[in-house]
């Protein structure tokens, strides 16, 4: 009996690990976007930096990519919310003076740059090869999936738990206020003598942060990374899930990641299942078709999403 | 000449950019032909709203707009001027990447094809300095040249009645001397004239009658010469203007 | 060395063809429309199923007229695509753009594009499949076309046809009455209505303007290079990139931008090779935005 649970505890918590990895991505995006009405577009090229900086600090010497240091996870991660977080305070410093899709572009461009260099700079990330052997948490169970899955999902809960309520705390608290503050109306905040870039700057940062963050624990847990795992796809995807969700709320966030990832599984192994080979290829296609539909249609009916922000800046005033 | 009716008739005008946020709160004013109605009072008082409202760009939410018979209350922004309603918005009323001929061609645009080239010539006689410069992007002209534009763009297709957001903006007194003079010979010509005025001396002096208005209704109206000088209104709304013996 | 400079003109003509149609709507509606890169894919899928449909139905007309690769069929082809292509803009714009409007955060709009953007190509990709495919199989040789420059007949003749295209926009952009509105609205929204201009109307002009231009980049990109699903979607990163550089809502910005992306284009493939391409729009975009953000033709928003 216990070996016919295995299989689907195995495949659950595998699932359960990656829901979570893009709800903490979407943490992210929610403090840029949700609190702070800030549109990044280059989603993709900032779990890629933190993915990249994560492994290739981690990763034993290898001729294939730089690197080699072989330090210990924990560090790795910690680099790639730095790494992360630091080229969105760049980015961020740089554009958000500037009209507010000017962010949207430079920030697609930063992706669209970021999988440039993963994919021609070789010698520094291995190329369209990816960087593998990356260390892996549990790494010693890692003859039983189920028992490593369950592992790192317990990790991985554990970390998007204290993030999320790090995130709560953030959001009630004065600095959460004023950045609200600033993305109702700029220039009553600004009579308030707050300076509007410094705290978008800030948010930006931080957000780009988890996103490294997401990108790092990833990495780690699959083991192996390469270009093309960080494409508009995955841009595209995150945003889905926290339209889906509700912008503005963390909550929102985590269920609407859960949401739309399974959806996208199940529609995944639907079409494993049903379709011919030949055409799974097109029938992979016409599932972004669905999503990119869902996305504007809800953009245009319910753009607060399923669970949508609650009330204002006053309702955190008691 | 006679009217059953004025010309231009604003009744109860509720307006405002935010549902349930208006600023203009049942103002009624109305023009005749041929004359000059002011429309003045303290800052934030809704004139700009006003007269925006009455040109289709800021949202009616109550009363009537009436022009030359008809109710123009929902008419779209753009059909005003085929109306014979034309509008000149305070700052930014010229376009200033295109030249001064575009500006007025595009005017023209709302007129039948066969009657362009007719009034666009007709303009330029009327206006020589723009004649001389309607090679020049409108934005390198001089301030009392783009106003001269403005209102030139304004009456290219002949208007029955022209209404002006603050049209001494930005200007020297002796721009707005001559701007205002261009007004007076404008409405002898039988054109009604409506304008929205920060500057109440000059205003005064050039309307034949005026409206004061505060907190988005009509709280004072009358000939210009007495409003000009009842020493209360202008002590209280105007600034403490002083007009002596007002020449027109 | 001097290649640069017939590849730089081409991928920078290529380019503005795209830019003018972004910097217009950029201007106009406000916001980066992601969705235009797909107007440029639709227009090479469209003319290609167009002219295979044309060639099945009249012999010989897939033949390449003298030199060119170019064959009637895809001549045909390619101004009814333009024609289409035009429509898929309209009815974008009908469909999606319009309803958020005025109504909610502009920036909502630019997510939608984006949204859209994925729809279209995952669309194309599930009709058309992912393989890359040509309009011919026709090899074109380069031949020397005089000051040490060497063309294929094919670059000539697009060359050609797309600086035909330019002067033909720059003609109804300056003469013509829906010309002016289009550029008086690209300045002044409330100004334009004032002035008697339907702008509803002159937006609906700007969008197929801009998707039958984007149509012809993409034919002229699928005839010169190849056509698949993404090809639209890899220039949108030059074609924002030149429509800043230019100054959003000058159209001869627009492709003075293009061009200067474009030659930088053609000389960093010279000097650091063909997959290095795509930074170039980038790093042009970060030098604009750090020393000038309005840009070269700069008007402040």
């Amino acid at each position: 009996m216990t070996f016919d649970l295995v299989g689907p505890i195995a495949y659950a918590s595998f699932f359960l690990v990656i829901a979570l990895v893009n709800a903490l991505v979407c943490l992210g995006l929610n403090l840029q976007w949700g609190q702070s009405g800030l549109f990044n577009v280059g989603v993709a090229g900032f779990v890629a930096i933190g993915a990249y900086a994560s492994a290739l600090l981690t990763t034993p010497p290898s001729d294939s990519h730089l690197g080699g240091f072989a330090l210990p996870i924990a560090f790795g991660w910690l680099a790639a919310m730095a790494c992360a977080g630091l080229a969105s305070a760049v980015i961020g410093a740089l554009t958000l003076r500037l009209r507010a899709d000017y962010l949207a572009i430079t920030t697609f461009g930063v992706a669209v740059v970021v999988q440039l260099v993963a994919l021609n700079a070789q010698k520094l990330t291995g190329g369209a090869f990816g960087v593998a052997f990356i260390p892996r948490p549990f790494d010693s169970l890692g003859a039983t999936p189920a028992l490593y899955n369950l592992a790192n999902l317990g990790l991985i809960a554990v970390v998007v738990g204290v993030v999320y309520l790090a995130l709560e705390r953030l959001v009630r608290s004065p600095w959460g206020r004023v950045l609200r503050a600033i993305r109702e109306d700029e220039r009553a905040a600004m009579a308030l003598g707050k300076s509007p870039a410094r705290y978008r700057v800030e948010a930006f940062a931080l957000g780009g942060a988890l996103m490294g963050l997401a990108g790092a624990i990833a990495a780690h847990f699959i083991g192996f990374i390469a270009p093309e795992n960080y494409t508009s796809s995955l841009t595209f995807q995150v945003w889905t899930m926290l339209i889906v969700g509700g912008s503005g709320n963390n909550l929102g966030a985590i269920i609407g990641a859960g949401l739309v990832w399974a959806l996208w599984t199940v529609s995944g192994l639907a079409i494993a299942g049903l379709v011919p080979a030949s055409f799974e290829a097109r029938a992979a296609a016409l599932r972004i078709v669905a999503i990119g539909v869902l996305l504007a249609t809800m953009i245009i009916f319910r753009p607060r999403g399923l669970i949508g922000e609650k009330a204002t800046v006053s309702r955190h005033l008691d | 000449m006679s009217r059953e009716q004025p010309l231009l008739v604003v009744e109860n005008l509720v307006a405002g950019y935010e549902p349930g946020l208006p600023i203009v709160n049942g103002a009624s004013i109305h023009v005749e032909a041929g004359e000059i109605v002011a429309v003045l009072g303290p800052n934030g008082a809704g004139k700009s709203t006003l007269i925006k409202a009455i040109a289709g760009l800021a949202p009616i939410s109550g009363g009537a707009v009436t022009f030359d018979g008809r109710d123009v209350t929902r008419l779209p922004a753009h059909r005003m001027i085929r109306a014979g309603l034309a509008f000149t918005p305070q700052t930014e009323n010229v376009f200033a990447s295109l030249s001064v001929d575009d500006n007025l061609q595009l005017a023209a645009g709302a007129l039948a094809k066969a009657l362009r080239a007719g009034r666009v010539a007709a303009t330029y006689a009327a206006f020589p300095d723009l004649a001389r410069q309607r090679r020049l992007p409108a934005g390198r002209l001089s301030g009392g040249q783009r106003q001269m534009l403005a209102i030139a763009r304004a009456l290219l297709v002949a208007p029955k009645a022209l209404m002006l957001d603050e049209p001494s903006a930005g200007l020297s007194p002796k721009l707005v001397e001559m701007v205002f003079a261009r007004l007076a010979d404008i409405a002898r010509s039988g054109v009604g004239i409506l304008l929205v005025e920060q500057n109440t001396r000059a205003a005064l002096a050039l309307a034949d009658r005026a409206y004061v208005l505060v907190q988005g209704r009509r709280r004072h109206e009358g000939p210009a010469r007495a409003l000009a000088n009842d020493p209360m209104i202008a002590a209280l709304y105007l600034g403490g203007v002083e007009i002596e013996g007002a020449p027109r | 060395m001097t290649q640069v400079l017939v590849d730089g003109l081409m991928s920078g003509v290529l380019i503005g063809l795209g830019a003018i149609g972004v910097t217009l709507t950029y201007s106009i509606l406000g916001f980066a429309n992601f969705a235009h890169g797909e107007f440029i894919s639709f227009g090479a899928y469209a003319t290609l199923m167009i002219a295979s449909g044309i060639s099945a139905l009249v012999v010989g007309s897939d033949q390449g007229i003298g030199a060119l690769s170019i064959s009637p069929a895809v001549i045909a082809a390619s101004l009814l695509a333009m024609a289409l292509t035009a429509g898929l803009a309209l009815a974008l714009d009908w469909i999606l753009f319009s309803r958020l409007r005025g109504k909610s955060a502009a920036i909502s709009v630019v997510m939608a594009s984006f949204g859209a953007s994925m729809a279209i190509r995952a669309a194309l990709e599930f009709a058309f499949t992912s393989r890359p495919t040509y309009f011919s199989r026709d090899l074109e040789i380069a031949r020397p076309i005089g000051l040490g420059l060497k063309a294929t007949p094919d670059q000539i003749a697009l060359i050609t046809v797309a600086a035909a295209l330019l002067i033909g926009v720059h003609l109804l952009l300056t003469r013509t009455q829906i010309g002016r509105a289009m550029r008086a609205v690209s300045e002044n929204q409330a100004l334009a209505r004032a002035a008697g201009v339907d702008v509803d109307a002159t937006i609906r002009a700007v969008w197929a303007l801009g998707g039958a231009l984007a149509s012809a980049a993409g034919v002229m990109l699928g005839l010169l290079v190849q056509i698949r699903p993404f090809m639209g979607f890899d220039l949108l990163l030059p074609l924002f990139a030149a429509a800043i550089l230019g100054g959003i809502g000058s159209v001869p910005g627009a492709f003075a931008g293009a061009l200067i992306i474009g030659f930088g284009e053609a000389i960093t493939v010279e000097l650091a090779g063909a997959e290095w391409r795509a930074a170039v729009a980038f790093l042009i975009l970060i030098a604009v935005l750090i020393i000038r953000p309005t840009g070269l033709a700069g008007r402040p928003t």
